[in-house]
């Protein structure tokens, strides 16, 4: 019987269909742009591959340890629960607590990464700003900044140490100059994203420069300039790895504890200096992804699904 | 009196395109004047024209565009503002303090039935609401002279036959004058006062069709013998200007 009642349910649901534009069509619509979870979905479902993934990561990695390596060369891979027990829960060779060395880089890190990256953001949009707003300043300033993204870190670090000493300052620049780039790219595509009707509209009512760049040029940019935004945080955390590795004043952050880990081969320290340093990267792309979604989601679907 | 007035314009792009060759005519208060021609004759140049977006390289434009309405080809709403937000978007740029600004898109959400859907974003929109929203912020306005550059021409027949016949439910409303640019000649035909054949590249003016039919139009008008009659004779007069 109630096989027998479904095609009048159907036909019901499918009138207005007659006409597309009535407004009981069009309510469905936001529900229909939602992808959602098939039912039953739960969050096992979508994160066994990667955890299987990570486990046999771990198994391979116990395999290089005890089967590739003899034990004379074992210190080159500590076994993962020696990393846990020596390089995170042991003690230096000065006889300090390993976590606390690391939780205080960790620290001092992110805090030298987060400077920079603000500056970045600062430095970044102002310039992408003067430059979508005059053709002539784009093209004085582009070549500048692909050189400088063009030249590759290293080469700049020791002049840097040279100008700026050895201590934060210097750390800083470098988290500047290498995650700059980005920002200034992706700010101005998006300001420049905005369709040209868009800006006749704009150009219609007499809208000035300002409120033509605060009402439509800034949130039409807004996906590409979080986009840019996580780039740069991600390579604003290996700007302050790398600038500490080389500038060795003040207090250590965790290029510090890789280097000084390296040359006293303390091998588990230097694996769990490793992994927080990873752990850091990627909890800042995903952060700043939540943003871009918190900030843009309502509107802005991004083309790649992220 | 004529709302708009064109006179011997003549535009030439700086790359050398003749898109309009000596266009001359009005659109008066409470008339519909359709434009219809072949594709690139320069349709859209003309309402860039006459809206001041761009200028002409000869002749006069006479037109308020202090008080003017632009709906554009796609709906050009902005996809971070709520449909109330975007209908509100004109009165803002000019400065029109909120309360006012308020009333003004309630009206004219109502008045292009998209009452109940103020919150929506557009993305959430079918193409003919995304329109209708366009319709309304420039309903805003309440201008005197509107123009419409092909702004039907990427929904599906159905809809566009809906917004038709709420284009002219607002012009006889409204009483504003129309410039409007369509490539359907039903459409033309079943909203205009007065059809205006324009020629290829460089497009001029080559005929004139008055429109007899009384206000309001229905639907079934379209199956009426008078409107197939000049609907085909339009058609092979634009025939006759293809190239
Ligand atoms: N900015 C421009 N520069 C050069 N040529 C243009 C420009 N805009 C339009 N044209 C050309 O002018 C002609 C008329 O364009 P348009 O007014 O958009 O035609 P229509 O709206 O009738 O299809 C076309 O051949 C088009 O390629
Ligand atoms: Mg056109």
């Amino acid at each position: 019987m109630t096989e027998l009642h479904e095609p009048a349910t159907v036909g019901v649901t499918a009138a207005p269909g007659i006409d597309p534009d009535s407004a009981a069509a069009d309510a469905v619509t936001p529900d229909r742009l939602t992808p959602r979870r098939p039912r039953g979905t739960t969050w096992w479902a979508i994160a066994w591959p990667p955890l299987l993934l990570g486990a046999i990561l771990v198994g391979g990695w116990y395999v290089v340890t005890y089967v590739v390596l003899d034990d004379q060369r074992r210190f080159l891979m500590p076994p993962p629960h020696a990393v846990v027990s020596d390089g995170f829960l042991g003690e230096s060779r000065q006889g300090d607590a390993n976590i606390s060395i690391i939780l205080h880089a960790l620290q001092r890190t992110a805090t030298v990464a987060a400077i920079g990256l603000v500056l970045s953001i600062v430095i970044g949009v102002v310039l992408a700003v003067l430059m979508s707003q005059s053709a002539k300043v784009e093209r004085a300033v582009f070549p500048f900044a692909v050189m400088l993204q063009a030249t590759p870190i290293l080469a700049l670090v020791p002049l840097i140490g040279f100008w700026f000493g050895f201590s934060t300052n210097p750390r800083v620049i470098v988290c500047v100059i290498i995650s700059l780039f980005p920002i200034v790219v992706n700010t101005l595509f998006g300001l420049q994203s905005a369709e040209r009707s868009m800006h006749d509209l704009f150009t219609l009512q007499h809208a000035s420069r300002r409120t033509r760049l605060r009402k439509l040029m800034f949130p039409a940019g807004l996906p590409a300039i979080f986009a840019g935004l996580r780039i740069s945080a991600g390579l604003s955390v290996i700007g302050a790895i790398v600038g500490d590795f080389f500038f060795g004043q003040g207090t250590p952050g965790l290029g510090q504890v890789l280097k000084r880990a390296t040359s006293n081969a303390e091998s588990e320290l230097l694996f769990a200096a490793v992994i927080v340093a990873c752990a850091l990267g990627v909890v800042v792309f995903l952060f700043f992804g939540w943003l871009g979604r918190r900030v843009t989601g309502h509107w802005h679907q991004p083309a790649d699904g992220t | 009196m004529a709302a708009l007035t064109f006179d011997g314009i003549e535009m030439v792009y700086p790359d050398g395109t003749r898109a309009v060759a000596d266009a001359s005519f009005s659109v008066d208060r409470h008339e519909f004047v359709t434009v219809v021609g072949p594709s690139g004759c320069g349709k859209s140049t003309l309402l860039r024209i006459a809206s001041g977006l761009l200028r002409p390289t000869a002749g006069r434009v006479e037109i308020d565009r202090e008080h003017l309405g632009y709906v554009f080809q796609d709906a050009t709403l902005l996809p971070w503002r709520t449909v109330r937000k975007n209908v509100e978007l004109l009165a803002e740029l000019r400065g029109v303090p909120a309360a006012e600004r308020s009333r003004l898109a309630t009206q004219a959400i109502a008045m292009v039935g998209l009452d109940g859907f103020e919150g929506h974003y557009p993305r959430s929109l079918s193409g003919g609401m995304k329109m209708r929203a366009s319709l309304a912020r420039t309903l805003t306005l309440r201008p005197p002279v509107l123009l419409f550059d092909e702004p039907f021409g990427a929904v599906d027949e159905i809809t566009r036959e809906h917004l038709n016949d709420q284009t002219q439910a607002l012009f006889q409303a409204e009483g504003f004058a129309a410039l409007f640019i369509t490539h359907s000649i039903s459409e033309a035909v079943f909203m205009s006062t007065r059809v205006l054949v324009m020629s290829a590249r460089p497009g001029r003016i080559v005929n004139e069709f008055a429109v007899p039919f009384a206000y309001p139009r229905h639907p079934e008008l379209r199956f009426d013998p008078e409107f197939a009659a000049l609907s085909g004779a339009i058609s092979k007069d634009l025939r006759g200007v293809h190239v």
